[in-house]
């Protein structure tokens, strides 16, 4: 009888202070085999990132040793003297990625917009589906559709009236130089463009769904109009997922290879800068030639594999500081 | 029906399987992509007659050269002959298979197939930017009577590395010092201007039908299959040509190939040559771990030569004249065992 009533005050006091009885030590076999597998799954990402950089950094030496820092700045691209400067592919692939972002975030602002906050019932559920089979279409697909009918309609209807109007005036005629043909940055960025929407705008969409309805009521009821609603309300609340689908869609225009090796023209010289020229991204670069590159081209080929990794790597870490500013301004607002 | 007999039945069977595995051959070829047509379609024939297989990867010139540096295969392709040192380097040799001709392609309303007519110094400067309109003296004074518009020439070039670009540039090389000190010739080069890369044939094909007022250049089966507009090219001779079989047969009879096989037929000696026309090569070892599989890969290339003229005739490419061929038959004797014996044929 002694014995038990030790244990038996324990397990009262226990239940009077209101703490859970002491967790159990010992695990079954069960728990850490999936401990063990949950760990060793989010170790191996790990392992494969180390992986990839290490491989590229390898594979890159070379070309880093030969031409060091000067490769960003540099242009030449001349496989035939084993003279490689990566400026002309670093140039192609962010100006086309921010024509990309230019014209989707927000035509995917406005689709998630109409999407939660004015489509009538019966047509959200249709459009919705139809914005997400649009990212399930095949990049080859995009690739294919802007060469042969994306391609001609931008060159006569878009390029030509465009040179025509603005040929002469200084800044605008030089961005608009260069043959009318269609295929160039500028087509590249609206391919992508077209290619990206679909992922910003559904992100936004099911963001933009999850803000209490009790916040936009009250709004509304304050009478607020709906822009209001969605500028006060909706999208301080939905900072942090926008800017994730925006940069989900980033990261897809960064890396985007096919599509854009059909359309952009595939010429590794920079003569002017201009939308309407031909330009070559990373990506498509690295599709075009790295069948058939050895030795020291096969090495620049894989320094700018190298810098697209690192400039990834920047967006994300930019944004990430972008996300960490504005929650700091949080508590100072008033 | 016992179960002895069973097993006595599944024993032979197996033993007939594993007579027949060691009964067929199988080789493994990888290289360039322009003659990964004709080598299937002999594989598959060579099939039907000796049930011996042939496998064949079109991976590029470039990865076909490494993966039999490499000994992954059994034998190599490359559109672009290696140099003699280099094969020694590597230990290798090579030997051309079919023969076939680059062709510039344009897209010039009101010109007719055949119509128009450059020399390959003219082509080089379009290429390089120094003649940009089509109505340029230069090319209005090889062409009196044709009405050449007054718009910019649109280049096409490939974008991926190629076979095809390097016989182009190196035919650009051979006729305009200007190109052989700019630019040079490769798989791949710095191409001037600002024209357009378009991948694979089809890739610049699809451009130039698109683009007006372009000129690009394609392999010749493709500009046939696809009734693209060609142009006449003045040759060595000073004679106007147009491209087809005889032109290429031409020039692949004008080059010698008696003392090494690295023979690139632009620019060949021959009234009637083709002027941009290359070969397609294999490369072997010289020095076999595996006789047999060398055995078994010289038979395909022995059946090939004997019976698949028709075949490729049929896709556009050119055989390769008799005399060459017996040629190749008697540098096939370089190919050895460990032993250093000749690998035989039979």
């Amino acid at each position: 009888m002694a014995a038990t009533l030790p244990a038996d005050q324990t397990l009262r006091k226990a239940k009077d202070s209101g703490k859970p009885p002491g967790r159990r030590r010992t695990s079954p076999l069960g728990d850490t085999l999936f401990s063990l597998l949950a760990h060793g799954a989010a170790w191996l990402t790990l392992a494969i990132l180390a992986g990839i950089i290490g491989s590229l950094v390898v594979g890159a030496m070379p070309a880093i040793r030969q031409f060091g820092p000067a490769f960003i700045w540099h242009m030449e691209w001349d496989p035939v003297q084993d003279h490689y400067g990566g400026l002309a592919m670093i140039y192609g692939t962010l100006a086309t990625s921010f024509i990309a972002l230019l014209i989707a975030v927000p035509v995917s602002f406005g689709i998630a917009l109409f999407l939660t906050e004015m489509a009538p019932a019966w047509l959200k559920r249709p459009l919705g589906v139809a914005i997400e089979l649009l990212a399930g279409v095949p990049s080859i697909v995009y690739g294919m559709w802007g060469l042969t009918v994306f391609g001609p309609i931008l060159a006569n209807w878009v390029q030509a009236p465009l040179q025509r109007a603005f040929g002469n005036v200084p800044l605008l005629g030089t961005l608009f130089s260069g043959p009318p043909v269609g295929i160039g940055i500028l087509c590249a960025g609206i391919i992508l463009a077209i290619m990206i929407i679909p992922f910003i705008a559904s992100v936004m969409r099911d963001v933009f769904e999850v803000t209490p309805p009790m916040l936009k009521e009250s709004a509304y009821g304050l009478g607020a109009t709906t822009w209001e609603v969605v500028y006060k309300i909706v999208l301080p609340f939905t900072k942090t997922g926008v800017i994730g689908g925006i940069m989900l869609g980033l990261g897809r225009a960064l890396g985007e290879t096919m599509a854009v090796t059909f359309v952009i023209g595939n010429q590794s010289q920079l003569s002017q800068i201009s939308l309407f020229n031909a330009a070559n991204t990373i990506t498509s670069v690295l599709a075009n030639e790295f069948a058939e590159a050895d030795g020291m081209h096969r090495s620049a080929l894989l320094f700018l594999a190298l810098i697209l990794f690192v400039i990834t790597f920047i967006v994300l870490s930019l944004a990430k500081v972008l996300l960490m500013r504005l929650r700091k301004g949080e508590g100072t607002k008033a | 029906m016992n179960f002895k007999s069973i097993r006595l039945a599944s024993v032979t069977a197996a033993l007939s399987v594993l007579a027949m595995a060691a009964h067929a051959d199988e080789v493994t070829g990888a290289g360039a992509s322009f003659p990964a047509p004709i080598y299937s379609k002999w594989a598959e024939a060579y099939n039907k007659a000796t049930s011996n297989k042939v496998n064949y990867q079109s991976v590029g010139s470039g990865a076909g050269i490494k993966q039999i540096v490499a000994k992954t295969v059994d034998f190599g392709a490359s559109d672009m002959p290696l140099k003699d040192e280099d094969l020694a380097k590597d230990g290798l040799m090579q030997f051309p298979t079919v023969i076939g001709g680059v062709v510039p392609v344009i897209n010039v309303s009101g010109v007719k197939p055949g119509q128009l007519k450059l020399t390959g110094a003219v082509l080089a400067d379009i290429y390089l930017g120094k003649i940009t309109k089509w109505n340029d003296a230069a090319i209005t004074g090889l062409n009196p009577g044709v009405t050449l518009p007054d718009a910019a020439i649109a280049t096409v070039h490939r974008a991926d590395g190629s076979g095809t670009s390097f016989i182009f540039t190196n035919y650009l090389s051979k006729v305009n010092a200007d190109w052989k000190a700019k630019v040079g010739e490769g798989t791949a080069v710095n191409w001037p201007g600002s024209g357009v890369g378009g991948k694979g044939n089809e890739g610049v094909s699809q451009y130039v039908q698109r683009l007006p007022n372009s000129i690009g250049y394609v392999e010749y089966a493709y500009a046939k299959q696809n009734k693209m507009d060609y142009v006449q090219l003045k040759n060595k001779e000073g004679n106007f040509v147009s491209p087809d079989d005889t032109a290429f047969k031409a020039a692949a009879a004008g080059a010698d190939w008696t003392k090494s096989f690295y023979q690139v037929l632009t620019e060949q000696a021959g009234k009637d040559a083709w002027p941009i026309t290359g070969a397609t090569f294999i490369l072997m070892h010289t020095a076999q771990d595996k006789p047999g599989q060398a055995t078994a890969s010289l038979k395909f290339f022995d059946w090939a030569y004997a019976n698949g003229d028709k075949a490729a005739d049929e896709l556009d490419y050119v055989p390769l004249p008799d005399s060459l061929k017996q040629l190749i038959h008697k540098q096939w004797a370089s190919i050895k065992d460990t032993a250093g014996k000749p690998v035989a044929l039979k």
